[in-house]
């Protein structure tokens, strides 16, 4: 079946078969970022947003974004730029894999709620599941990444 | 992983009903939970177009379509004022926000799953289900039906003047939860609802009027022992049948002294 979607803010035709999921579709457009981990709804590596919204492409059928917007890692460079290098200094990344996901998370978090308190962030990328670092390093870069705003 | 031959974005809840007939096709909600089964469906049934996807709020009821998702219930200003807050905490530390955003009211209650803090929380209020074919029926009768091929369109929730507190204990913040509990007044009648025992909610009424003369320490734990003696449980992974039953006891004596405004 044919759907029509926004990827990145580009307008793009794509052939899939019913039970195609939005990550695979994805990473068949190139947008690499879009990890597969647990595959069962639970981890947030493959999240993305759509209109706007985060949720798990893993999870969503490619036919269901028929006439929507989906943004990726690859289509949020610059408004990512702003924050990965706080959780960097602070050693948030081990392996990594779960980053784009989490980074993902963090983009509609701030969106949503520009200032949050530390158990508003806890909240937030509760979804968003780390194996290696534990989660301080993460909460640690948001948070210095916030104080720096307010200079 | 379920395969899916075919998809379908319903023009019209009449096409998704007929097209719910035939055993080999299913009305997909956030598909969260069915994409995790196995098997073959024939035509997936979409309901995203239906309009389904609004919390309409009036002076006497808010109407939940099938398709908000658990997110909107969240956030949704009204029905936590209305609930004290009980349907953001019942819905919260449901896996993640992205999840969250998926999975709908509909998927929710139609599943009628035995770990659901939304069916358990719903059962706490003067609560129904509006059917395609079948009408408004009570949430409470419908939880007791078996599945069928009617389609659920809307859950309703009535704005008697109650209060509601739920609470939960999950091992890991977004497991499911050992045991939900929530616990309300309700025009005079007190409830408890149990979730996750680990089969699906059911609701405990005080019929021995425990708590007729008012909520203390004492009466909210006679309640509890009371909903802990009614209330089957069954052990599994997370936990056993009898720190279930414990875990009743203590939550519902915990809900119910904070209703209370102990």
């Amino acid at each position: 079946m044919e759907i029509k979607l926004t990827l990145n803010d580009k307008a793009i035709t794509g052939h899939i078969e019913a039970d195609t999921v939005l990550l695979d579709f994805l990473r068949a457009q190139g947008c690499y970022s879009v990890k597969r981990g647990c595959d069962t709804s639970n981890c947030g590596l493959c999240t993305v947003l759509l209109d706007g919204k985060p949720i798990l492409s893993c999870s969503m059928l490619a036919a269901r974004a028929d006439g929507h917007s989906v943004q990726t890692l690859e289509g949020l460079q610059e408004e990512a730029a702003e924050f990965v290098g706080f959780l960097a200094d602070q050693g948030a990344d081990q392996c990594g894999f779960c980053n784009p996901g989490f980074v993902m998370n963090t983009i509609a978090l701030l969106r949503e709620n520009p200032d949050p308190t530390d158990g508003e962030i806890r909240a937030f990328l509760a979804g968003n599941l780390c194996r290696c670092s534990g989660y301080d390093g993460q909460l640690r870069g948001i948070r210095s990444y916030l104080n720096s705003r307010k200079g | 992983m379920i395969t899916i031959q075919k998809y379908v974005r319903a023009k019209s809840l009449e096409e998704a009903y007929q097209l719910n007939q035939s055993k080999r096709n299913r009305i997909v909600g956030g598909m969260l939970w069915m994409r995790l089964g196995r098997g073959s469906v024939a035509t997936a049934i979409d309901l995203c177009d239906l309009g389904l996807d609004t919390i309409e709020e009036t002076e006497e009821q808010f109407s939940i379509g099938a398709m908000v998702s658990l997110r909107q219930l969240e956030l949704h200003e009204g029905l936590n004022a209305y609930t004290g807050g009980a349907v953001k905490n019942a819905v919260k530390d449901i896996v993640g926000v992205q999840f969250r955003n998926m999975a709908t009211v509909g998927g929710s209650i139609w599943g009628r799953f035995g770990f659901s803090d939304v069916l358990t929380v719903f059962l706490a209020m003067d609560a129904y289900v509006e059917l395609y074919k079948g009408g408004v029926i009570p949430l409470e009768q419908f939880a007791a039906r078996k599945k069928d091929t009617d389609i659920l369109v809307r859950l309703i929730v009535k704005k008697t003047p109650g209060a509601f507190v739920y609470t939960a204990l999950r091992n890991q913040r977004t497991d499911f939860p050992v045991i939900a509990c929530a616990v309300s007044q309700l025009g005079g009648e007190y409830r408890a609802v149990i979730g996750a025992r680990p089969a699906k909610a059911m609701v405990i009424r005080d019929e021995q009027g425990l708590l007729a003369q008012g909520i203390t320490p004492d009466s909210a734990e006679a309640f509890a022992g009371f909903v802990a003696e009614r209330t089957p449980t069954d052990s599994n992974v997370r936990a056993s049948a009898a720190y279930r039953s414990h875990l009743i006891r203590v939550l519902t004596a915990r809900a119910t002294t904070e209703l209370g405004g102990i």
